[in-house]
């Protein structure tokens, strides 16, 4: 019972987050001066009588709560409103772009966190040695790296070494080829952004594993394993990881917002076709409803993932289930 | 202490250089030399063919190569003394004084190319310095905006509490609840797209503003909602302090530290943004030069692949200028926590 109110009243909550959003978002592109149809006008071959007929197609002279209404009208349509740049309605158009930004953060999440965990569990557990120094300098060194960097210096590698795909998703032809092929190119294009993202995620996470792990082996109980002769690696990995899964679970819900907009670098950088170059497209073009359309995608995945994130401290901490 | 001292002068001397940009540059940012584009930084010699010791440094000047277009010999027969505190082309010095001296150059209308050149063949060096004054001036006075946005929001909110409190913290909800980035690119869609450079800054610092006033607000709020109710501040009220007196004498000197370390927090990011929006060809436009648009150049396949590696400069610079901030965002923050 208590689980699916709490979902209940978060879905509500996400629902009212999306509606004020897509208010503030429309007001201030409202105000905007230009629209989608101001680079045609110079455009000598398209006469100011099509312009005309355009602009009272897609009625873009109404007041912006006349187009407003018009728009949440078409959410509930399930359209999202109509994209003037691909000609299409823009909820299909953002579905396939957000399938391809989901499946590069997911697996970027995953390879930093896999990689990221045990490197920080390995500092905490050699404080102050070599290895902890070596890794808090390249921590460092990595955060103050910029993600445009990361994604050009990686996409230089890319082509000087070469033999991996410098930008895409697919090859040409991958319609065709047979789906261990497809599968394969796939990753192949997957390579490269998956580095960069896991390049930017995993220093956070190695910081904070490494700082919470050292608080938990502070702790009583892991000096009283300890005295009982319980060994390091044993330690570490079984009771202080344990004791501070909470707060490690955590940071993933923090580091959504941050995920999201790095993948928005590194598409766009990579020519990855997610909502990030999806978006950039959009504001080029000045099409309003895909903007509004591409940070609600943003929005929605950042709400969903820290949705996900709670879930998962429910999960691995039953005192917060009370 | 030590570091903390070391990072704030460091960083003090970039931003000196970045508002003496016209001074410290040889040339315009925009100049264009066409004869010589991608030209690598030239080597700086003070031993002649002969070997014997010159007494001025000099570099030799470039001769492009036959057949290529971004390569170069340097040519033996023409030494090109560097001279100092030579005049120029005409700049204002902080934007506002008039002058034509230049740190440094070399004779008449020769050019030397200490960083190399970019493929119109505009100095690199000219551009990453006039380039620091825009990104890091806009990326100061964005965090600045956001801060004061977020102290005067955060104060109202936490000290009046009610419904001011609950609409200005479900304002900064929303503010979070979109990705910053996305949130940053929205907003600068509802701005035209091609700015005249001045606009663009001032456009740029406001958006860059407004996305960033929500967690510095959020904090200041729970530093100022806790010491409203603390004795000295009763204390004042009752003995008829106004509410205006109150806050700034005894509740916001309180939430200084949590503003400072969220404004040396806070300017990477926004320098970042404006840095960002011009990569993406949102920001500062050409030939402007901003550490974005120089960088915007490596997304073309053919600049990026030829890897001329003094093209990456700005980054360079970004990343010296972040891991100053970071250290010194570490340091005021230990200092909080020792004094807390």
């Amino acid at each position: 019972m208590r689980p699916i109110r709490l979902l209940l009243v978060r879905a509500l909550y996400s629902a009212f987050v999306l509606a004020a959003v897509s208010v503030l978002l429309f007001a201030a592109l409202g105000a905007a001066p230009g629209d989608f149809l101001t680079d045609l006008r110079l455009n000598p071959q398209i006469s100011p009588v099509t312009l005309e007929r355009l602009r009272e197609r897609y009625a873009l002279d109404d007041p912006v709560p006349v187009q407003y209404a018009r728009w949440a009208a078409s959410v509930f349509r399930g359209e999202f409103g109509y994209s003037l740049l691909y000609n299409r309605p823009v909820a299909p158009l953002l579905r396939e772009r957000a399938a391809n930004t989901l499946l590069l953060t997911v697996i970027s999440t995953v390879v930093a966190w896999v990689l990221a965990v045990p490197i920080g569990a390995l500092t905490a557990r050699r404080r102050g040695t070599w290895v902890d120094r070596l890794v808090a300098v390249v921590v460092t060194v990595l955060i103050a790296l910029p993600d445009l960097l990361i994604a050009l210096v990686l996409l230089l590698i890319a082509i000087q070494v070469g033999g991996l795909p410098t930008g895409g998703m697919v090859s040409p032809g991958h319609e065709a080829m047979p789906v261990a092929a497809r599968a394969f190119d796939l990753l192949s294009h997957l390579a490269m952004p998956v580095v960069a993202l896991a390049l930017l995620l995993s220093p956070v996470v190695i910081r904070h594993v490494r700082a919470t792990l050292i608080e938990a082996l502070d702790a009583p109980f892991i000096q009283a394993a300890r005295a009982k002769g319980a060994d390091d690696r044993r330690l570490v990995y079984r009771h202080a990881l344990r004791a501070s899964a909470t707060p490690i679970a955590a940071l993933l819900g923090v580091s959504i917002a941050s995920l999201l907009s790095a993948s928005l670098a590194v598409e766009a950088v990579m020519s990855w076709p997610g909502i990030g170059p999806l978006l950039l497209e959009a504001i080029h073009a000045r099409d309003v409803h895909l903007v509004v359309g591409a940070a609600l995608a943003s929005t929605c995945f950042l709400l969903a993932g820290n949705l996900v994130a709670d879930g998962l401290v429910l999960f691995v901490d039953p005192r917060t289930r009370a | 202490m030590t570091r903390l001292r070391t990072s704030v002068g460091l960083l003090a001397i970039v931003y000196v250089a970045a508002a003496t940009a016209g001074f410290l540059a040889p040339y315009d940012p925009a100049e264009q030399n066409r004869r010589y584009p991608f030209a690598p930084p030239v080597k700086v010699h003070v031993l002649d063919a002969a070997g014997s010791i010159h007494r001025r440094p000099f570099v030799y000047e470039l001769r492009p190569r036959p057949g290529t277009f971004d390569e170069y010999d340097e040519d033996r027969e023409r030494p090109l003394e560097i001279r100092f505190f030579v005049r120029g082309t005409p700049y204002r010095l902080a934007g506002v004084v008039p002058s034509t001296l230049h740190l440094f150059g070399v004779e008449g209308s020769r050019r030397v190319f200490l960083m190399g050149t970019d493929e119109y063949g505009r100095d690199v060096l000219s551009r990453l310095l006039h380039g620091a004054g825009i990104s890091l001036g806009a990326g100061l006075l964005a965090a600045a905006a956001a801060v004061s946005l977020g102290l005067v929001i955060g104060s109202i909110a936490g000290y009046y509490g009610g419904a001011s409190d609950m609409l200005a913290m479900r304002a900064a909800e929303l503010v979070m609840a979109v990705p910053s980035l996305y949130l940053l690119l929205a907003l600068r869609a509802a701005l035209p797209l091609h700015l005249a450079p001045a606009d663009a800054f001032v456009l740029l610092v406001a958006v860059v503003g407004a996305v960033g006033w929500a967690r510095p607000a959020l904090l200041v709020r729970a530093v100022v909602s806790t010491v409203r109710t603390r004795d000295f501040v009763v204390a004042a009220r009752s003995s008829g302090a106004s509410d205006v007196h109150i806050l700034a004498r005894h509740v916001l000197p309180q939430a200084a530290g949590v503003a400072l370390t969220q404004f040396a927090l806070l300017v990477p990011q926004c320098v970042l943004a404006e840095v960002t929006l011009s990569f993406f060809g949102l920001g500062v436009s050409e030939p402007a030069p901003s550490w974005g648009t120089m960088l915007a150049d490596l997304q073309r396949f053919h600049i990026l692949a030829a890897a001329y590696w003094w093209l990456f400069l700005p980054a360079i610079a970004i990343v010296a200028v972040f891991l100053l901030y970071y250290s010194i965002t570490d340091a005021l923050h230990q200092r909080l926590m020792l004094r807390s």
